[in-house]
């Protein structure tokens, strides 16, 4: 049931292969995502699922041994405006435009994904010339703004602040502040509670949560955690070894799942109401590594409801973005 | 930061401390005293000295005491700036060192710029541009300058521009001005010199930084905070520049601390070769004729100085790192 | 886990020992294996420098001096006949000095396995075999190789036995700078805290000292009277002053490391005593770390007992090292009419490379994440 909202941003058919002297692997393999305003998109997997890699391939992120092999990334697809990210210079002026100016990002370490040589000011300031055109004075005021906005207490003395002497949850409010800072519409999330306590955790979420609602931005959260998607997806995509395999508005998904890895992902999530001291179930086997990926349906290694003789030869329908379904034959696509 | 510095200042007065015992050891090593040496030195010349008149110069010099009271004696002195007196040279130790020391520190330091100046923009490069042919090139030449010691490098520059040129590489001064008082001409005439010296003692030191450098910017280059400021749309070389360079250039500045002794080494056995006049040649001749004062002298003057350069590098190096810098605030 | 015949390449690296793994991945490393045979090679050099020595290192004779460098024709007249010019006297018209200078009428063949000057092979069989020379004929007449030095010397057979000297004193040194590595990096390593603090300022103080006029000092107070040996040993201890440091550091790094690992604290909790957790469980895992450290250590030792030689501070002849070799092509004017004195130069560099990129493949085989 998606909204007839408007698309902020499409990706189609994106392949990525890394190159490298053993082999070409296929870390991507046609991968298709819409963005649209005032809404969040989770995406879910299991790590090595490609949800990061989609993540910085959209912003030209890439780097060599890996490498865009096809498919495309439209920013603001249909309008007169729409800009076709993947046939841009990954080194060009145009695409410097769009990162971190349309387009905002979050990472998953907040210690690491800042530099420990400069104050949390100097970075979040730089990120906001680079697009604003803004004095150094008037900069320094909105990254002040930001901070503040983002939850910070006392900014005015905490932008002089180097990150090694904030607490982890405070260094990944900086590192929203520093996605936010020429007020991009789009907001990417890399998995951005994933190293911090539960409490924590919370805060921020419900932080990003309200920056998207009062800021109408499109996010695309990328999480393993069933739990964080319940609590803030508005629609779903499931993605396992470089497809997704899987997408659905988010009560639908919980409701009525249709792939049977997404049952699997579900079932491995700790229920309050479920049955005390029931073994949590777990997925057999783990994911395999790309280079040697099954044959057919790269899931009926590990599948339960596997069809033989025919999931390891056929390849089952692939999905159409914004489109409710599973790649299964077990489920009609868009029934 | 305070502590910091303090530690450091301490540990630089135990290392001037163990050199000045080392330095002690080695004047005392060959086997007979100073005033046997004195005596033996003057038969040469045909004069002698009574068996009284030796007690008495032992008994000034303190010779008859105990060794712990001898070393007490001997750094009064030298603290004092009295190094003793030459036996070869019949001249006190300061004045025969003379200009000598100063342009061993000058080829030492010249070298280090040069290592720094050459190394920095090359490992940069090497990593930005990692299996690239000029990376290929830039290692190659790297082990290269690792695996010819620094005295056949010399040796083999001199063959060549001797063969080939016609003439002699050597020195630091041109023949007439090589005794002539300081003076403007004279100090450009050691500018003009300085570079062949340094290049030859900057090679191995300039391969290590580079690897170094490529090393530690590889690192860099992985770690998350880059891809966070290329994020942000800021252009590659700024961000390479601003974050993953500026932090590798810790390691860079700290291993040059290290670098700093080795190149005082190298200047010694360089110099020889090339015949500059620094204290290399002087302190091979003083240790060939026993003449212990001057070659303690020498070692000594040249460990202070090289702990003196590997603190101020180290003073350096905790300015430029935040995290230290801010050690003990809030 | 069964051993069948039909073990998949997972289940060989599941049983390989730390070591065997270190090993695999050192080969993948093509320029530290290629080295690697390199050093080899050496090495044998060294078992079998008499051998393959072709004339006496020490025999001089005034009228060889400065003869260049000589090539073996192979052929003589289309048939397989290896040969070397002889010589002749030549008078020089200006200083009636009498010269040699290789004559290329006169064909003095070369043969294998000829008899030459005595020696002990390995310092035990008493022969005077050698792999190749010229028959015991016209006692001027011989292969100069890389020429012969102002002595008359052949200045091959003298860098062959070079090798002997300046190859072990490397490993002489190492044994006793890793010795005192192991012992106080261990012990800084192992008991942490103010020992350790001592042990850490004590190697920063070596470190910062400028080694090579220390060296020099030391070097120069041994006594004209000892014997090559005495030498030989004092010079290996002095070099060694110096360089156990950095074995020091690599063997505490590792301490430290290893010391919060749980297999280590499992031991310890097994009740294990001290000596057994470090014999037993601690040394194996670090044992390719020190071998890189090792491999790491012995150029600089090498290097530097090269340079003092060649200052006229370290052996002093009649051994023959590298440094000495190289200590006759000091002087410019010499070196100008007789550039072949450089050839010692080359297995010095070349020892030294292979030393490096061994001890880099090893380095990063035994730690490839550090």
């Amino acid at each position: 049931m998606v909204d007839a909202q408007r698309h902020v941003l499409s990706v189609r058919d994106l392949v990525v292969d890394f190159v490298q002297d053993t082999g070409t692997t296929r870390a991507l393999d046609g991968v298709s995502l819409d963005l649209h305003a005032g809404r969040v998109l989770g995406v879910v997997g299991e790590s090595g699922c490609g949800k990061s890699l989609t993540a910085r391939a959209i912003l030209r992120l890439v780097d060599r041994p890996g490498r865009i092999v096809s498919g495309q990334v439209l920013l603001d697809p249909g309008a007169p405006r729409q800009q076709e990210l993947t046939a841009l210079d990954p080194k060009g002026e145009a695409v410097r435009a769009v990162r971190g100016g349309r387009i905002g990002l979050i990472f998953q370490e907040p210690m690491s994904a800042l530099s420990m040589h400069y104050t949390i000011g100097n970075q979040i300031i730089e990120a906001i010339r680079a697009h604003g055109g803004l004095g150094k004075a008037a900069a320094r005021d909105r990254a002040i703004a930001l901070l503040n906005e983002v939850g910070i207490p006392r900014p005015e003395t905490r932008i002089d602040a180097y990150p090694f002497q904030l607490s982890g949850g405070l260094r990944q409010r900086v590192g929203i502040a520093l996605a936010l800072a020429a007020d991009p519409e789009i907001l990417i999330a890399d998995e951005p509670t994933t190293a911090l306590d539960v409490t924590t955790q919370a805060q921020i979420l419900a932080l990003l949560r309200r920056l998207q609602r009062t800021k109408a931005m499109a996010l695309m959260l990328i999480t393993h955690d069933m739990g964080v998607i319940a609590q803030m997806a508005d629609d779903v995509a499931v993605m396992y070894l470089g497809k997704v395999v899987e997408f659905a508005p988010v009560q639908q998904l919980f409701a009525a799942p249709r792939h049977p890895y997404t049952r699997a992902l579900l079932r491995s999530v700790p229920n309050i109401r479920a049955v005390p001291r029931e073994r949590l179930a777990t997925i057999g086997g783990a994911v395999p590594h790309p280079e040697s990926r099954p044959t057919g349906c790269a899931f009926h290694p590990r599948c339960p409801e596997v069809i033989a003789g025919r999931c390891a030869i056929e390849m089952p329908p692939s999905l159409l973005p914004d489109q409710e379904g599973a790649s299964c034959f077990h489920a009609a696509v868009g029934a | 930061m305070l502590i910091y510095v303090a530690r450091r200042l301490a540990l630089a007065l135990i290392t001037c401390a163990a050199i000045s015992v080392l330095t002690f050891v080695i004047i005392r090593l060959p086997p007979g005293d100073f005033v046997d040496a004195y005596i033996a030195n003057l038969a040469v010349g045909g004069s002698s000295v009574s068996a009284d008149q030796a007690e008495a110069m032992r008994h000034e010099y303190g010779l008859d005491r105990p060794v712990p009271v001898q070393y007490a004696l001997w750094i009064v002195r030298v603290v004092q700036g009295d190094f003793g007196v030459s036996m070869v040279w019949k001249r006190p130790v300061t004045e025969v060192i003379g200009d000598r020391l100063w342009l061993t520190m000058a080829v030492s330091i010249a070298a280090l710029f040069l290592t720094w100046t050459i190394a920095l923009p090359i490992g940069i490069y090497s990593a930005a541009r990692q299996y690239s042919i000029g990376d290929y090139i830039a290692t190659t030449l790297g082990f290269i300058g690792l695996a010819v010691p620094n005295f056949l490098l010399a040796l083999i520059l001199m063959y060549l521009g001797f063969r080939y040129l016609g003439l002699s590489v050597g020195g630091l001064f041109s023949p007439d001005l090589a005794q002539a008082p300081w003076s403007w001409a004279k100090a450009w005439d050691l500018m003009v010199h300085l570079p062949l010296p340094a290049c030859v003692l900057a090679l191995a030191g300039t391969a290590q930084l580079v690897r170094i450098m490529r090393a530690n910017l590889l690192d860099e280059l992985r770690k998350p905070y880059v891809m966070t400021a290329r994020a942000k749309g800021i252009g590659e070389i700024r961000v390479l520049v601003k974050y993953p360079v500026r932090a590798a250039l810790n390691p860079f500045v700290s291993s040059s601390a290290y670098l700093f002794p080795y190149l005082v080494s190298g200047s010694i056995v360089v110099s020889l070769v090339l015949g500059l006049p620094t204290v290399g040649p002087l302190l091979l001749q003083a240790l060939v004729a026993q003449d212990m004062f001057l070659a303690g002298t020498i070692v000594l003057l040249l460990g202070i100085l090289t702990v003196l350069g590997t603190l101020i590098s180290d003073l350096l190096l905790m300015w430029v790192e935040p995290r230290i810098r801010l050690q003990g605030r809030a | 886990m069964s051993v069948t015949a039909t073990t998949t390449s997972e289940e060989r690296f599941a049983q390989a020992t730390q070591l065997q793994l270190t090993w695999w991945r050192f080969c993948r490393h093509r320029l530290a294996l290629i080295s690697l045979g390199v050093v080899a090679f050496f090495y044998l050099i060294v078992i079998f420098a008499d051998f393959l020595a072709i004339a006496d290192p020490h025999a001089t004779d005034a009228r060889r001096s400065f003869i260049p460098p000589q090539g073996i024709s192979l052929f003589d007249d289309g048939a397989w006949r290896p040969h070397v010019s002889g010589l002749k006297g030549v008078r020089d018209p200006k200083t009636f000095k009498l010269a040699y200078a290789p004559d290329p009428t006169r064909k003095v063949p070369v043969q294998m396995f000829v008899h030459g000057y005595a020696y002990n092979l390995f310092g035990l069989i008493p022969t005077d075999l050698h792999l190749f020379g010229t028959e015991k004929g016209q006692a001027i007449d011989g292969i100069f190789l890389m020429g012969t030095d102002q002595l008359g010397r052949d200045l091959f057979s003298r860098l062959v036995v070079a090798t002997r000297i300046s190859l072990s004193i490397g490993l002489a040194g190492v044994a006793f700078s890793l010795m005192l590595g192991i012992l106080l990096g261990g012990i800084s390593g192992l008991y942490g805290g103010v020992v350790d603090t001592v042990i850490q300022r004590l190697i920063e103080v070596v470190r910062s000292i400028p080694t090579i006029p220390l060296w020099m000092g030391l070097a120069a107070a041994l006594p004209n009277t000892w014997s090559v040996t005495q030498v030989y040993f004092a010079i290996t201890l002095i070099i060694s002053l110096v360089s156990w440091t950095e074995l020091a550091r690599v063997v505490r790094g590792r301490f430290l490391a290893l010391r919060e690992e749980d297999f280590v604290i499992a031991a310890e909790l097994a009740g294990a005593s001290q000596l057994r957790i470090i014999l037993r469980h601690m040394l194996p895992s670090f044992a390719s770390h020190v071998i890189a450290a090792v491999s790491l250590a012995l150029p600089v030792m090498i290097v530097s007992e090269t340079s003092l030689s060649f200052l006229g501070l370290g052996l002093r002849p009649p051994a023959i090292s590298w440094g000495i070799l190289l200590q006759d092509a000091q002087n410019v004017q010499v070196l100008a009419g007789a550039p072949w004195l450089l050839c010692a130069a080359i297995p010095v560099i070349i020892v030294i490379l292979a030393f490096n990129f061994l001890g880099d493949g090893l380095r990063d085989a035994a730690d490839p994440y550090g």
